[in-house]
């Protein structure tokens, strides 16, 4: 596996559990893209993040770094996978803040809202399961049983139901994963999800 | 279906784990990063850490613990233990920590919860509350539960949730150490007037009490410590337990 993975590094996630969970899966070559080269470099894209919309979109136009990933993205067709607020910002705007998404999703994300206050718990917090929405490459051989650590308070919503892979039930249904062509984003952390975290990892490193 | 979590506890003094641990499979049972991992195998949700170091170079220990463990273990751990400004905070979430649990210092200034969850997020923020019950009213105590304030218990629960913190972690004073079971009545009106989500701790001493916290008490997590150092109680067959009962647990 010669193939360069960049995380993409504006301080707004937690880039060594990602780092290093991409060492368990084996991959040798994960560098942690501090400047636009880098990332116009990388075979493969990593967004972690954790935070608020706002915030992450604000730091990745401080960076300057949204032409050079639109340019990887829409026109190279490089393959990225987003991490929970990372796979947010794939949308088009958040219910969270005022700035637009990357839009590379045709989604939006909303905060978790229950008929009666204090029904379910916010922020859904913990180990779900997940319903398979779409065969992917991301979920080859993974166990049907497969549990995943989600933390958010505010979930995506797709607009084209094509777009959704995986789903998980808090209160009722969400979108827990979508995949758009190369864009892949899951809104759990598979770098703290055990075994399952691990797999999907390595699936997105050497099948995409 | 989000499942009950079981977290536990390592109490960690100058880089190793206080309280006896008795695994004859580890190389060294007094290392919390080799323990932790060994929890996280056997199917521990989420791990705490908590540093009772009581040096001047406080956050260079608590930092590196963080980063050891960080490195190791692939499951959620928050880190708490004399942590007390935004500079510690961003320290140990740069060294890979998940969540930080702040106790006194947020009792002595509440605006810190405040603008923690403003500079990180409320995911990242644990308030712990330590209670005892004095004359029949529930008070929070602070420096380890031994110094009692005027502070009631489910106004300050209710307070650090509008502050900020994503969760609580509530430590009963009162049944800490007896092994009859955890603070049920108390968590459960807490956990039905909050919207963030309850760590129970404190009481802990067979599968049953689990089953309890979860089912009377409402809590979303119990966390233990001596419990499962002393292999009193196994995760795996506590989990399996659990599931049996009932309690939706991840098993594998």
């Amino acid at each position: 596996m010669s193939d360069s993975i960049a995380l993409i590094d504006c301080g707004i996630g937690n880039i060594n559990s990602v780092k290093n969970m991409l060492q368990k899966a084996g991959v040798r070559n994960v560098q942690i893209s501090t400047s636009e080269k880098d990332i116009a470099e990388a075979d493969k894209l990593i967004l972690p993040g954790v935070g608020s919309f706002d915030y992450g979109m604000s730091k990745l136009k401080e960076y300057q770094w949204i032409e050079v990933l639109n340019d990887k993205v829409l026109k190279q067709k490089t393959p990225i996978l987003g991490i929970c607020l990372g796979a947010q910002l794939l949308t088009k705007s958040s219910e969270e803040g005022v700035l637009p998404g990357l839009g590379w999703i045709d989604a939006h994300t909303k905060r978790f809202k229950f008929e009666r206050d204090n029904e379910l718990k916010i922020p859904h917090m913990g180990w779900n399961e997940v319903i398979q929405a779409k065969k992917s490459k991301l979920l080859e051989n993974m166990d049907e049983e497969a549990r995943f650590y989600f933390i958010h308070s505010y979930h995506i919503v797709c607009n084209d139901p094509a777009d959704e892979l995986l789903k998980a039930v808090h209160g009722y249904e969400i979108t827990a994963a979508v995949e758009h062509e190369n864009v892949v984003g899951v809104q759990f952390h598979p770098e703290k999800s055990h075994k399952f975290g691990l797999k999907l990892l390595h699936n997105f490193v050497h099948n995409f | 279906m989000l499942t009950k979590r079981i977290i536990p506890c390592l109490d960690v003094k100058d880089g190793k784990t206080v309280k006896g641990v008795n695994f004859e499979n580890l190389r060294d049972a007094g290392d919390p990063v080799e323990l932790g991992a060994l929890y996280s195998q056997q199917g521990a949700d989420e791990l705490v850490f908590l540093d009772i170091t009581a040096t001047l170079e406080k956050r260079g220990t608590l930092v590196e613990l963080v980063r050891k463990v960080a490195a190791n273990i692939n499951i959620p751990f928050t880190i708490g233990g004399g942590i007390s400004s935004i500079e510690d905070v961003s320290a140990c979430l740069n060294a890979g920590a998940d969540k930080v649990s702040i106790n006194s210092s947020a009792v002595k200034n509440p605006a810190l919860i405040d603008s923690l969850a403003r500079e990180f997020g409320s995911q990242c923020i644990v308030v712990a509350i330590d209670t005892r019950n004095n004359q029949g009213i529930d008070l929070v105590h602070t420096h380890g539960g031994t110094k009692a304030t005027a502070i009631q218990t489910i106004p300050w629960a209710i307070e650090v949730q509008e502050r900020g913190a994503g969760e609580i972690l509530l430590t009963s004073m009162d049944h800490d150490g007896t092994k009859a079971g955890f603070a049920n009545v108390l968590t459960s009106s807490i956990s039905h007037r909050l919207q963030i989500p309850i760590i129970a701790s404190g009481g802990a001493g067979n599968m049953q009490h689990f089953v309890d916290v979860f089912t009377q008490g409402a809590a979303d997590a119990a966390l233990a410590a001596s419990i499962f150092h002393f292999k009193e109680i196994e995760i795996p067959t506590l989990k399996h337990w659990l599931a049996d009962q009932g309690v939706s647990v991840r098993t594998n």
